[in-house]
């Protein structure tokens, strides 16, 4: 039940080198098995570091919010929260609202995604201010898009050279 | 034509055969798309999930519909998940079959239900079975030193 973190060493990306220390880490929440195992696969193949949930209970422990035992090292380092809407117990959208009522998450961008496209679910979520909604099942194309809004959103910690894989997108 | 070459051929030919006959859709090509020489046995992987995933709620099915009294935001939960796993591997008529049986959950028809779930149930088996000769033929391939042709 514990979360995943796997993401492979950046000889197996395809593309341009990426150091570790410019990968953004994603945190992928979703109560599917195999949807976990998908978006790890679309975000390790666009250059990030995943760290997968299956509910948001254990994404708020995660992030620190919860008993604050299994937290992910230096949880400041999240980039980019991905969130399934319909979760049992807490929803994507309940989850999000957690996150915007922290003053220590808020300013992660949280995407949510849905397999249905249901209007007045899209506008609650960006109200909520939800980043971006997207309908599943996620392509390649759309994880780009994710990323190349993480590298124009982070926030510059410390003087880094542009990313290499910047032009790609 | 050689043995390998043959069977690199009927492999095509029936991966061909699993889109055209709607088993499949351009899902399964993105799933084909993310596997590479760093993850060769990505699909198969996901797929296999799939399928221990697929059999779970097929049993959670059958034990919700077989209740009292049936609890059918349950049911449609159940049916919402394989929705989701179905159409996320690009099993299509599995995801069909989700679909109108959604619709009977709304009705809280339970004959109907009842029906739908063995329908999903064949639909489900159907898809297991072209997709363990598809990954048969992929292995028969690779033990005799052929590799995979993408088209």
């Amino acid at each position: 039940m514990a979360c995943s973190s796997s993401s492979s060493p950046p000889t197996s990306i395809k593309g341009a080198a990426v150091d570790n220390e410019e990968r953004p880490h994603v945190l992928a929440v979703d109560d599917s098995l195999v949807d976990r195992k998908l978006i790890e696969r679309l975000l390790t193949n666009s250059a990030c570091k995943v760290t997968t949930a299956e509910n948001g209970q254990r994404a708020m422990e995660l992030l620190g919010l919860g008993d604050g035992q299994h937290t992910i090292n230096n949880r400041e380092s999240i980039n980019l929260i991905i969130t399934d809407y319909w979760m049992p117990g807490m929803t994507g959208y309940e989850l999000l609202k957690k996150i915007k009522e922290s003053s220590d998450l808020k300013e992660i961008p949280v995407v949510i995604v849905s397999s249905e496209n249901v209007p007045t679910r899209i506008k609650k979520c960006l109200e909520e201010g939800a980043q971006e909604f997207m309908l599943k099942p996620l392509q390649q194309s759309d994880v780009k898009k994710l990323r190349f809004h993480m590298m124009k959103l982070s926030k510059p910690t410390k003087s880094m050279p542009l990313p290499k894989s910047a032009h790609k997108f | 034509m050689d043995l390998v070459s043959q069977m690199q051929r009927q492999f095509v030919d029936y991966k061909n055969s699993l889109f055209r006959e709607g088993f499949l859709d351009d899902q399964f090509k993105q799933l084909l798309q993310l596997q590479d020489e760093s993850n060769p046995g990505f699909v198969v992987e996901v797929v296999s999930l799939f399928f221990q995933d697929s059999e779970k709620l097929l049993n959670n099915l059958a034990t919700a519909l077989q209740q009292q009294i049936v609890d059918y935001k349950q049911v449609d939960a159940y049916v919402h998940q394989f929705k989701g796993s179905s159409s996320s591997i690009g099993a299509l008529k599995v995801k069909n079959e989700c679909v109108a049986f959604r619709n009977y959950c709304d009705e809280k028809n339970r004959e109907r239900c009842e029906k739908c779930l063995e329908q999903l149930k064949r639909e489900y088996i159907a898809v297991k079975n072209k997709l363990g000769t598809l990954f048969q033929m992929e292995r028969h391939i690779l033990l005799r030193g052929g590799s995979i042709p993408l088209e």
